[in-house]
């Protein structure tokens, strides 16, 4: 592993990659007999783009579920921001500033993409149901105040000719496009992307990769992507943990990942000798 | 101060806009959709955007005479850089947003620009991939700083913070604004626009103040224009057709211009601004007329009776109610039952119900799509005009409107006609040159300043109207001598919703033969309905069932055209649906979407020689561009279809 991607540093490109902002220290979780993770350890620096990748079953997406606090690992510690997180429930996690997409898209499909985006300001909401439904006091002024939020994510994304349109009706390039802006509109800390370029053509998929870089270029969110498509993971991220049957079989800088011999057997498998 | 000191004094466009913010101010000028809202700037917020561009642009270093590129979409920002350009003696030079990199790099050094907007990185990066062979260019001010964070900023400038820098500008600056500001008239250079090059490489076109002011106040005169009027500028910036209505018009008159949020949200933006003067090409008018035909078929049945019901009414009775003509009381009643019921939402719909004068040029439209529009009570027109006219050569006049006429002169304009049966035209408008083009200009513009036209047409002689046949040098002649004017059959054909651009070929010939490009949605929409499997464009093309239909369409238009006796000549022997849309990006058509014939010609060489071969099919492979401008190719076999021609009128009566 090269010293270089283990210390805050500039990378050659010009964004500056801090402190550890999340650390896994020896995970294992279990669903009754079956070990889904085993004793991985990992960390995601502030600024800077880290994937997970492996083979189908390999573990990638319940390990995202226990960074979003999904799951309750049985063993080992989440360290976030410096601090040992006690065992939280999701919304808890996404209040510290941690935000996710889901591999099968979970939107509300009968609300328009305007309704759905402005879910994600939910823990911007302060008033009280009483005085959200009356429109009474700060209620309105609240709800201008996250529209503007949105409606710059809507820009941002460049989904504003889909403002009204209900989710329902959206091609599923889309909708992925649409859970994006979810999560960026609960200004995360962390973004967790699962498997954001899933089922795309190669155009979509273009589009959402210059999405991802420019969100991490323009509001600095660390990002923390699960993706099967190598050559998307390869230039986007700074970092790669690799995963195989539940465990880390590799961690580092792309090109580190790409020459590990574990690696390239888990991808491509072994000769039988 | 009296009418004629006024006029004496509105002799360039940053005058026009001086005494626009003294007079009225408080007036809206621009809008655009921003973050959802509608942001507005009167006159007066106008004058100081400007003004403090103006300033920024002279700390920049920007001399008179400079030539400053544009290159972005609609937005208020870029037409008060046009202004404030204008301002400090220099010259816009708007140009295509969508331009593939060489395209830029041939406009940018054929004028020598030395500043350029551009509005976001896409453009930035093309600029930026053709910078070494730009020696001239300077200076890159771009309006949206997404992405650019790490860009070199030597040479790159942030348009809000020139504006900042600008205000903050000493007396000296200032002075110096005043100064060459006085020095516009009437003689010196308002704009440079590229024609849009359907042969050969663009040229600039060179407009005086006066050309634009000139023409800007005749055609608002003969539409009564006024300042509560309202557009939607949403057409390409380099076109002389948005220069006009969005600034020349917009400044002479003081009305807004508003401006879309995306290219994609036109349909919300039309509907929520409902403009009161409207501009769009045929093709517009034609998709929205394809989308609410779509959207009709799966209404109920009672809703779809209704809406064909009184649709046939109108087709009878709404034109000569939009005329003035006398129209029966009961009549009237029924037309008002059917604006209640079925006009009026749909023209709400499409965001047409406000529209006071609406224009459609730059193609034929079809007469069913005209009258559409029309017995709706939508007072659409046509004109006439080019860049080189600053617009206007022809309009039609309220209640003289047909499908198959241009209209007759627009004010202040002469028109004659040569012996070839092109049109030449004289007035206000005519530009001044080609830009570094004395060869052409010369060509083009005699000494007593005639301009060719480059169309042949004639002028009827009951309504004095004019019509126009063909491009001059595409109009041929068959190997028996009878006239070959591509463009009259190929538009006959595009009337069908099935088709989307036809290429027809004959000229030294014994036959016609055509490429066809099928209209994707409306054929998509049709396999749709009748479960008909197809994976791409390619394969639906060359549906069996389509080509069937096409071949229908084929010999219903021969038909038509063996009743004229002069261009009964031009009927279509033999045709193919072509595998693939023309496409600007691969150069078959304009930046516009007009034909390139010879192009086409050119690349599909193989294609037409198949056409007047024996054969039934034929392959081909063909190279394709992306958008991004890379390469591939796409491999076909192309069937070859036969369809019936008449002899000529007399003949085909004689052989029944």
């Amino acid at each position: 592993m090269s010293a270089l991607a283990d210390v805050p540093h500039v990378t050659p490109d010009g964004r500056t990659i801090g402190n550890v902002l999340m650390e896994m220290k020896n995970i294992t979780l279990r669903f009754g007999g079956v070990k889904a993770i085993t004793d991985i350890s990992f960390d995601i620096r502030e600024g800077e783009i880290r994937a997970i990748i492996g083979p189908n079953g390999a573990g990638k997406s319940s390990m995202l579920n226990v960074i979003s606090g999904f799951y309750v690992p049985q063993e080992g510690e989440v360290w976030f921001r410096g601090s040992k997180r006690p065992q939280m429930r999701p919304y808890e996690v996404a209040r510290q500033g941690v935000a996710r997409t889901f591999q099968n898209i979970a939107l509300f499909e009968g609300m328009t993409v305007l309704d759905n985006v402005m879910t994600g300001r939910l823990n911007f909401v302060k008033s009280g149901i009483f005085k959200q439904a009356l429109w009474a006091g700060a209620a309105a002024k609240e709800e201008d105040e996250n529209r503007e939020v949105v409606e710059k994510i809507i820009d941002f994304l460049e989904i504003q000719s889909i403002r009204k349109t209900p989710v329902a009706r959206l091609p599923y390039g889309l909708k992925k496009r649409v859970e994006l802006a979810r999560a960026l509109a609960a200004e995360p800390k962390l973004l967790l992307l699962d498997e954001p370029m899933a089922g795309m053509n190669v155009e979509e998929k273009e589009d959402m990769c210059r999405f991802v870089l420019d969100v991490n270029d323009e509001f600095g969110t660390t990002i923390c992507l699960i993706e099967h498509d190598m050559g998307v993971v390869m230039d986007l991220s700074d970092r790669v943990v690799v995963m195989d049957y539940g465990k880390k079989i590799g961690d580092g800088t792309p090109d580190e990942v790409r020459n590990n011999e574990q690696v390239i057997n888990a991808y491509l498998g072994v000769p039988n000798e | 101060m009296n009418t004629a000191e006024v006029s004496k004094e509105l002799v360039s466009i940053p005058a026009l806009l001086d005494r626009n913010a003294r007079t009225f101010g408080d007036s809206t000028a621009y809008r655009e959709k921003e973050f959802g809202i509608w942001q507005s700037w009167t006159w007066s917020d106008t004058k100081v955007q400007v003004t403090n561009l103006a300033l920024g642009l002279l700390k920049l270093g920007v001399r008179e005479g400079d030539f400053c590129a544009i290159l972005g979409r609609n937005r208020p920002h870029f037409y008060w850089a046009m202004a404030a350009v204008q301002s400090v003696g220099a010259v816009p030079v708007p140009v295509y947003q969508d331009s593939a990199a060489e395209e830029l790099a041939y406009v940018l050094e054929d004028c020598g620009a030395r500043i350029v907007f551009a509005e976001d990185q896409e453009q930035v990066d093309k600029l930026v991939e053709i910078n070494d062979s730009l020696p001239q260019l300077e200076e890159v001010i771009y309006l949206d700083p997404r992405g650019l964070r790490k860009y070199d900023r030597t040479h790159l400038h942030d348009y809000n913070q020139m504006i900042a820098d600008g205000a903050e500008a000493d007396a000296t600056l200032n002075k110096e604004l005043d100064a060459r500001k006085a020095k516009l008239d009437y003689a010196s250079t308002c704009v440079m626009l590229y024609t849009s090059g359907t042969t050969g490489r663009p040229k600039g076109v060179v407009l005086s103040n006066r050309n634009v002011i000139e023409s800007a106040k005749n055609s608002s005169e003969f539409d009564h224009l006024r300042r509560e009027d309202d557009v939607l500028a949403y057409l390409p910036m380099a076109w002389v057709g948005d220069y006009i209505f969005s600034i020349g018009q917009a400044y002479w008159c003081g009305f807004c211009v508003n401006c879309p949020e995306s290219a994609d949200t036109l349909s919300v933006d039309l509907r929520e601004i409902g403009p009161t003067y409207f501009f769009a090409p045929p093709r517009v008018f034609e998709q929205q007329l394809t989308d609410v035909m779509i959207r009709i078929e799966d209404a109920s049945p009672f809703k779809r009776w209704l809406f064909n019901h009184f649709m046939d009414f109108a087709k009878d009775v709404g034109p000569d109610i939009l005329d003035g003509k006398p129209v029966g009381a009961g009549k009237r009643i029924k037309y008002a039952l059917g604006e209640a019921l079925i006009y009026g939402p749909l023209k709400n719909t499409l965001g047409y119900n406000r529209i006071r004068v609406g224009y459609t040029a730059g193609e034929a439209i079809g007469p069913e799509i005209f009258s559409f529009y029309r017995s709706m009570g939508i007072n659409l027109k046509q004109l006439y005009g080019q860049t080189e006219a600053t617009v206007f050569i022809t309009a039609q006049p309220d209640g003289e409107v047909r499908a198959d006429t241009v209209g007759v002169p627009s004010p202040g304009v002469e028109l004659k006609l040569a012996d070839s049966g092109e049109v030449y035209f004289r007035s206000p408008g005519v530009f001044e040159c080609y830009y570094k083009n004395p060869e052409s200009t010369a060509s083009t513009k005699d000494a007593e300043g005639w301009v060719a036209t480059g169309d042949a047409g004639f002028i009827e002689k009951d309504s004095g109207h004019l019509r126009i046949i063909d491009r001059a040098k595409d109009v041929g002649k068959l190997a028996d001598g009878r006239m070959f004017a591509p463009k009259y059959v190929e538009n006959k054909l595009k009337f069908f919703p099935n088709i989307l651009e036809v290429v027809a070929f004959g000229d030294g010939r014994d036959t016609c033969v055509a490429f066809i490009n099928i209209d994707h949605g409306a054929v998509a929409s049709w396999a749709e309905r009748n479960n008909i499997a197809y994976a791409s464009y390619q394969e639906l093309a060359g549906h069996p069932q389509v080509l069937a239909t096409i071949k229908t369409h084929v010999e219903e238009v021969n038909a038509q055209v063996a009743q004229d006796e002069m261009l009964s000549g031009c009927q279509i022997d033999r045709f193919l649906v072509l595998h693939k849309e023309l496409d600007a990006d691969d150069g078959e058509l304009t930046r516009t979407r007009k034909v390139r014939r010879r192009i086409i010609e050119e690349k599909y060489d193989d294609l037409i020689a198949a056409l007047y071969s024996d054969a039934s099919e034929v392959s081909t492979e063909t190279e394709v561009t992306y958008e991004d401008g890379r390469k591939g190719s796409i491999k076909a076999t192309l069937s070859l279809i036969d369809a019936t021609t008449h002899r000529s009128s007399s003949m085909k009566v004689a052989a029944e």
